[in-house]
């Protein structure tokens, strides 16, 4: 479904965010990016969305070759991604159900069809009675999970999330898994970047980057980062409370 | 298909709930295109009513025709032969040298020093199409025939009344293409505006996948019925104006016993004056997401 061969990347002005990255992620797969900040996770995600283009290598998504792709036909692909946004990018001028609504506008869909697949969206991240309110006023966990209604509610076959807990507490956070998770089961290709160790399930493939280079592709590794950080978190509850405050 | 005409009534919707929202603007740029349009507007319905009157005056012009004092009189009769059978001309009349000198002396001393008749041998040619150019041809061709010294057209005013309301047409032609010019700025910097306010929403629907063609669309739309807006207004405009007048108008020409008033822009020239604004709003706001869009290549 998804691979990469001999991937870089390097923005004008700048050293190489990712370097000769190579992977393939099948239909359904539940896959974690992982590493400190600054590796090039969100670059990684922008290269398989198609928001950006690669230096050098291949991009394939569905057997495109995204390089290749003329500019007329990158705003197709993109629709085939779910985009769940570090920053969430909600437009705080219309109300939540304005807002999952935008995607499927831009794919033409409206009146009540729309409606319906705005609300089971907005039902699935459990913010359905929140339809009428404006963006601003919800928390940043709801407002995290209008942004996954909004990236799921046209039915994308890859969901993409960039840092999805980032700011959240731990109850929100393993919330937010839980519905990646949902979405997971029911066949969806599914792509978390994090650089919360605690957030990764049990058996399931970690990219892990280091500086731009892909350093390891691994499913046990999950567990072993697990096990490792479950431990230092428990010794080190204290400090990283203060810290994140 | 019924895809695409969803997005185009889609857009729509979007633009007219917008203007909605914003409705005073949205009426105040309307107000502003009416303003601008309705100059031109009343210039061309003052030179059309003018254009009628000069219609309506029976200038019947005539066509004199001097003949050469040493044409001999077979010429005489070949020339009155070619206006009888000429197809322009209505009637023709002859005076001959004495008759024209004895009317003369009878008239005006002029003649007392002088012992011979200067005169020549004339007909006044009376063409059946009055329009300049025919009567023009006409002289022409009349100027050319052997033993006329000259061929001239008397009401030659009605020929610059007409040269000046050509030149009245020709300002308005240019006066609406720099008011043109004037609207496709306004609307342009309108629309350059709105697509700023909204970048936010332009940025993220392009990363989830809108097409240019979706984002321009609304903002295409906006422009187009800025234009049928003011199209409307300047047509409101005018018509208030002219109706004004006309209460004047009339009373005035009651004092020549007359019914004359100003007519109305004729409906194919509205349905034009709506048409040009239009395809002003489009024009303005196309340039506008052109130039603004380049910036937003995400």
């Amino acid at each position: 479904m998804i691979k990469f061969d001999n991937v870089s990347k390097r923005y004008p002005s700048s050293d190489e965010i990712l370097k000769n990255v190579s992977f393939e992620i099948d239909t359904g797969e539940l896959v974690y990016v992982t590493g400190h900040s600054g590796a090039g996770k969100s670059t990684l995600l922008k290269l398989i969305a198609a928001l950006e283009r690669p230096t050098s290598g291949t991009v394939l998504i569905n057997n495109q070759n995204v390089s290749k792709l003329k500019a007329a036909a990158v705003p197709y692909l993109r629709r085939k991604f779910g985009l769940v946004f570090q920053d969430h990018k909600l437009l705080y001028d219309r109300n939540c159900f304005e807002n999952v609504a935008l995607p499927l506008y831009i794919n033409g869909v409206t009146g009540n069809e729309a409606a319906k697949r705005v609300r089971a969206a907005l039902d699935k991240v459990g913010l359905l009675h929140k339809e009428k309110a404006m963006p601003i006023t919800l928390s940043g966990g709801e407002q995290q999970r209008l942004a996954i209604a909004r990236a799921v509610v046209s039915r994308p076959a890859i969901l993409i999330a960039d840092e999805p807990t980032g700011n959240l507490d731990a109850q929100y956070a393993s919330d937010i898994m839980r519905i990646f998770d949902a979405f997971g089961h029911v066949g969806v290709t599914v792509i978390i970047a994090t650089h919360d160790l605690n957030s990764i399930q049990a058996n399931k493939k970690i990219l892990q980057l280091q500086h731009g280079c892909l350093s390891t592709i691994n499913t046990e590794l999950a567990q072993q980062l697990r096990s490792t950080t479950n431990s230092e978190t428990i010794s080190t509850t204290h400090s990283t409370t203060t810290l994140s405050l | 298909m019924k895809n695409w005409l969803n997005q185009h009534i889609q857009a729509i919707h979007i633009v007219l709930h917008k203007m909605r929202i914003n409705l005073m603007s949205t009426l105040l740029i309307c107000l502003v295109m009416g303003v601008t349009l309705c100059l031109p507007g009343l210039l061309y319905i003052v030179v059309s009513n003018l254009n009628d009157m000069a219609g309506a005056v029976k200038a019947e012009p005539q066509i004199s025709v001097f003949l050469k004092l040493d044409a001999s009189s077979t010429q005489i009769a070949a020339i009155d032969e070619e206006l009888a059978q000429h197809a322009g001309v209505l009637s023709r009349r002859f005076v001959s040298r004495t008759e024209a000198w004895q009317e003369l002396k009878a008239k005006s001393p002029i003649t007392e020093g002088l012992n011979e008749n200067p005169l020549p041998d004339a007909y006044f040619v009376q063409p059946k199409d009055v329009s300049p150019t025919a009567v023009d041809a006409l002289k022409a061709e009349f100027q050319s025939y052997p033993g006329v010294e000259l061929a001239q057209i008397d009401a030659t005013w009605l020929k610059r009344l007409h040269a000046l309301l050509g030149i009245c047409e020709k300002a308005i032609l240019i006066l609406s293409a720099i008011l043109g010019f004037a609207i496709i700025a306004i609307i342009g910097n309108t629309i350059r505006l709105q697509i700023v306010t909204q970048r936010e929403e332009i940025e993220v629907s392009k990363l989830i996948g809108a097409t240019d063609r979706f984002i321009r669309r609304p903002f295409l739309y906006a422009g187009t019925v800025y234009g049928v807006g003011g199209g409307i207004a300047a047509l409101i405009l005018i018509n208030i104006i002219v109706s004004l007048f006309n209460f004047s108008i009339t009373d005035f020409a009651k004092l020549y016993a007359s019914d004359y008033k100003l007519s109305l822009l004729p409906l194919n020239i509205q349905l034009l004056l709506i048409l040009f604004a239009l395809s002003l709003g489009l024009l303005g706001s196309w340039l506008a997401v052109n130039q603004t869009m380049k910036k937003f290549n995400a």
